[in-house]
């Protein structure tokens, strides 16, 4: 188990490093933040000087390394849109972002795993076929028009939720949160369930064909035989079996609903990290490019890693020492 | 006496101030990008400058009709053609009770002009600044500067003893590791302080009880969100949820118009959009034509022209908020002339008999480049054009992309056929003739002439007017300028922007060309309008 923690340690690495080598190859391409910083009226020395200045003239395995120094020290630089260090920046933004993508998931977890159950035991009722189509509205609507179409209807229309912004928040030692006031929790809401539908219908789906291809196995059809009750059947056996594919999908689901929490937090103007990087993106602020993508890196690696050990609290086999499997 | 008086009304102004609270007056208002920095020399972005000088004053300011009048200087003489003598309001303080000196004023010059400022375009021509005595200074430009009045209204006086204190005497270095006190924190002397800032989320400014002046409007207090998303800023303000929106989406203002709490004003920009063409390469780069240039030929620019439908680009992807021009600057710019205000007719068989006439029966191929975020419709604007100029035989390919990288390019002249759209930021026609006009030299003049046009008798004229002190002259010299710029078809002009801001009912503003909302015009009336 450590052997295997430790190389998972190691891939991680080595898949940050290579996130960066590509990010900063493409940095060539995304534009020039001095003509941004300047103006329209700056000489051109003055652009000569801030491009040397900003180590922007060197090639980009040159800023590539100084990149790579720098972080390996705990440095991300100054942001170039709003001069402030990009680490301290970003930590501003993770309570913002995790609430709201934790809040998507326990969304999705709650009310598509039993939707789910449900829709696989009885797959011929109404409310099954309902939420089936409504579902596939879910997997097919682009987010930002779930985001749109919410706001219209509950913030301009019915007036009963903040079309915008995290309402008031309050800090608790640098972790700022919108779960304790009243405002907060209204505006989490409409982008809880943005960010969360599409993978609650996913996860709906999921489970719903998990559990009809349990069913019908032997084993069930055994437990049948036995007479254990219905409860036990479905959620003792079924339920249990579903579930790994189910954790596969949700975990590496968690990494895109935080990872492409961007839209939703652009159409809610949600100050998490996700609008930091499209901010960053429109004014070619690099150090904040960089240490976005590494960061988001980071959170695939570490949820592909958790996802890996519970493979093992959940499916038995796993924890199997096998000794005899050299003899194949 | 008079220091009595001014006490006295300053006391009086005070008190009232003091007393507004009672009535706060909130402006909540929204647009998509947010203030980067209080430090007002560190980033030279028109949007921050604008929130800078509700805090920050300069010297001089413009009033509602772009006239400079006076703000922290009460008055000021030209000693010689380039010695400029301002005197300074007496009784002014920082907001943290500093009082403002000569001193500061030097101070702020200097640090504006300092290596790392972002800002020191707005000094060009200035060699120095110099203390008289407590209240005068006097301005030592290197030549004639008939525009420096102009340039001074963003030239923010800082006070010395703050930045000494905290350690901001130096511009902030972008490759530090840390930020500097003035990025969020601000002392000026303007009419509101900052109260509290966080990045993307809000602003708050509340009036300043010690400001020397008095206040047009009865904003209070300013809230201030970016919101980016487009359709977000539109609801906020159908909601209810802000008061006024700078840049709403055309494509929303019908609804907005429909809507009874809200209200649309609509005003002139000082921009005007047009088509540049590389005219100085021996052959085009993104094109099928070689071994030679097709758009250093008059009668091809003229044709291209004449391909525009000006007034179907106005009223289909514009919705009229446009108004069509052949004139190199707006109206609202110093020099602005009506005769050289001339574009040819549209008329797709003369464009083809041009084409013909020049060698070109049967077309040529060309790259348009275009940004798609920066002026209002620009890729659809340009998506047009492709297909009118498609009508006279060109077949025209178009590279549409972010602002960002789009600047990048068409500035390292990497480009045959550009759009572009210029403000003049000191609504003087002089600073467009040098940047857009003048033949690239390197060292600023023509720096944004990405089609490098080039004309002797032109920056014959544009060399004159920057010195030439006789106003009469001067005018007469820039009208010259400006019918030689139609006569030449320089550029392909399209139009003037029209800038809706959008508001609810019960607010009060007066829209300004330069697109910058002057919050101490502003009126927040009672309203039981809003919800």
């Amino acid at each position: 188990m450590p052997a295997f923690i430790l190389q998972r340690f190691v891939q991680a690495i080595v898949v940050m490093l290579v996130v960066a080598l590509v990010a900063f190859s493409l940095f060539q391409y995304v534009g020039d933040p001095v003509q941004l910083m300047l103006g329209q009226f700056a000489t051109p020395d003055d652009r000569i000087r801030l491009t040397h200045d900003l180590g922007l003239d060197q090639p980009f395995y040159v800023q590539f390394y100084h990149f790579i120094v720098n972080a390996v020290h705990g440095q991300f630089g100054v942001s170039l849109r709003i001069g402030k260090p990009v680490s301290v920046l970003l930590a501003q933004r993770i309570p913002a972002t995790l609430e709201l993508s934790i809040s998507a998931a326990i969304l999705a977890l709650v009310v598509g795993i039993p939707a789910g159950v449900y829709a696989g035991l009885r797959p011929n009722s109404w409310p099954a076929r309902t939420a089936l189509s409504l579902s596939l509205l879910g997997v097919s609507l682009p987010t930002f028009l779930i985001g749109i179409l919410l706001i219209l209807i509950f913030a301009v229309k019915l007036g009963l939720l903040p079309a915008f912004g995290r309402g008031e928040v309050v800090s608790l030692g640098g972790w700022t949160t919108g779960l304790l006031t009243r405002s907060g929790l209204r505006s989490l809401i409409l982008p809880t369930i943005t960010l969360g539908l599409f993978q609650l219908t996913l996860i709906m789906r999921l489970v719903r064909s998990e559990m009809l291809e349990v069913l019908r196995t032997d084993y069930i059809k055994f437990a049948r035989a036995r007479g254990l009750s219905e409860r036990a059947i479905n959620f003792g056996h079924a339920l249990k079996n579903t579930l790994v594919p189910v954790i596969t999908i949700t975990g590496l689901q968690l990494g895109s609903i935080i990872a492409f929490s961007i839209i939703t937090e652009q159409v809610f103007q949600w100050p998490g990290m996700g609008l930091l990087f499209i901010q960053a993106v429109s004014y070619v602020d690099i150090p904040v490019m960089a240490a976005y993508l590494c960061l988001i890196a980071l959170v695939f690696v570490t949820i592909n890693l958790i996802v890996d050990l519970l493979y093992y609290v959940v499916d038995p086999r796993l924890r199997i020492d096998r000794p005899g499997a050299a003899g194949h | 006496m008079r220091s009595l008086s001014n006490l006295c009304v300053a006391a009086a102004v005070g008190t009232l101030l003091v007393a507004a609270p009672i009535h706060a007056k909130t402006l909540r208002w929204a647009s998509q990008g947010d203030v980067l920095t209080f430090d007002p020399y560190a980033q030279n972005e028109s949007f921050n400058n604008t929130f800078n000088s509700y805090v920050y004053e300069a010297l001089v300011q413009y009033d509602k009709k772009f006239e400079v009048v006076p703000q922290l200087a009460t008055k000021w003489e030209q000693l010689s053609p380039t010695q400029w003598r301002f005197h300074l309001r007496p009784d002014v303080k920082f907001q943290e009770g500093e009082p403002l000196t000569a001193d500061d004023v030097v101070f702020s010059i200097n640090r504006q002009n300092s290596k790392r400022s972002m800002t020191k375009a707005y000094l060009a021509g200035v060699a120095e600044a110099k203390k008289v005595d407590d209240l005068t200074v006097d301005i030592l430009t290197s030549g004639p500067a008939p525009v420096l009045l102009r340039q001074l209204t963003d030239v923010r006086i800082m006070s010395k003893a703050w930045c000494e204190k905290h350690n901001v005497v130096e511009v902030q270095d972008y490759l530090a590791k840390e930020e500097t006190y003035a990025v969020g924190h601000a002392n000026g002397t303007g009419p509101y302080v900052l109260k509290s800032r966080e990045p993307d989320v809000k602003t708050v400014l509340e009036a300043n009880p010690h400001w020397w002046g008095k206040m047009d409007g009865n904003v209070t207090e300013i809230v201030y969100t970016p919101i980016k998303s487009a359709a977000t800023r539109t609801a906020a303000l159908l909601s209810g949820e802000i008061d006024f929106v700078l840049d709403p989406p055309l494509q929303d203002l019908p609804k907005l118009k429909s809507d009874p709490n809200i209200k649309v004003i609509e005003g002139q920009e000082n921009r005007t959009i047009f088509i540049g063409m590389d005219q100085k390469s021996d052959e085009l780069k993104y094109s099928n034509v070689k071994g030679k240039n097709p758009f250093k030929d008059r009668r091809v620019r003229e044709a291209l022209y004449s391909g525009i439908d000006i007034e179907t680009i106005k009223r289909t992807l514009m919705r009229g908020l446009s108004i069509p021009t052949g004139e190199l600057i707006t109206p609202q710019v110093y020099g602005y002339y009506a005769a050289a205000n001339k574009r040819p007719a549209y008329d797709v068989n003369k464009a083809k008999a041009l084409l013909k006439e020049a060698g070109y029966p049967n077309g040529f191929e060309v790259t348009l480049d275009c940004p798609n975020d920066r002026y209002i419709n620009d890729a659809l604007i340009c998506q047009a054009l492709t297909s009118m100029w498609a009508k006279i035989g060109l077949k025209v390919n178009l590279d549409a992309m972010p602002k960002a990288q789009y600047f990048a390019k068409i500035n390292k002249r990497d480009t045959s056929l550009y759009m572009l759209g210029w403000a003049v930021a000191t609504f003087d026609a002089q600073d467009a003739f040098l940047s857009l006009v003048h033949t690239p030299d390197g060292k600023g003049a023509g720096e944004y002439n990405d089609g490098a046009y080039s004309n002797p008798k032109m920056d014959a004229l544009i060399d004159a007017m920057k010195s030439e002190a006789d106003v009469k002259k001067r005018l007469d010299m820039i009208h010259e300028a400006l019918m030689l710029h139609t006569q030449d078809i320089a550029h392909l002009m399209l139009h003037q922007q029209i800038i809706p801001w959008a508001m609810r009912k019960n607010i009060t503003v007066t829209h300004s060309a330069d697109n910058r909302l002057r919050v101490w015009w502003v009126h927040v009336n009672d309203a039981s309008a809003r919800q």
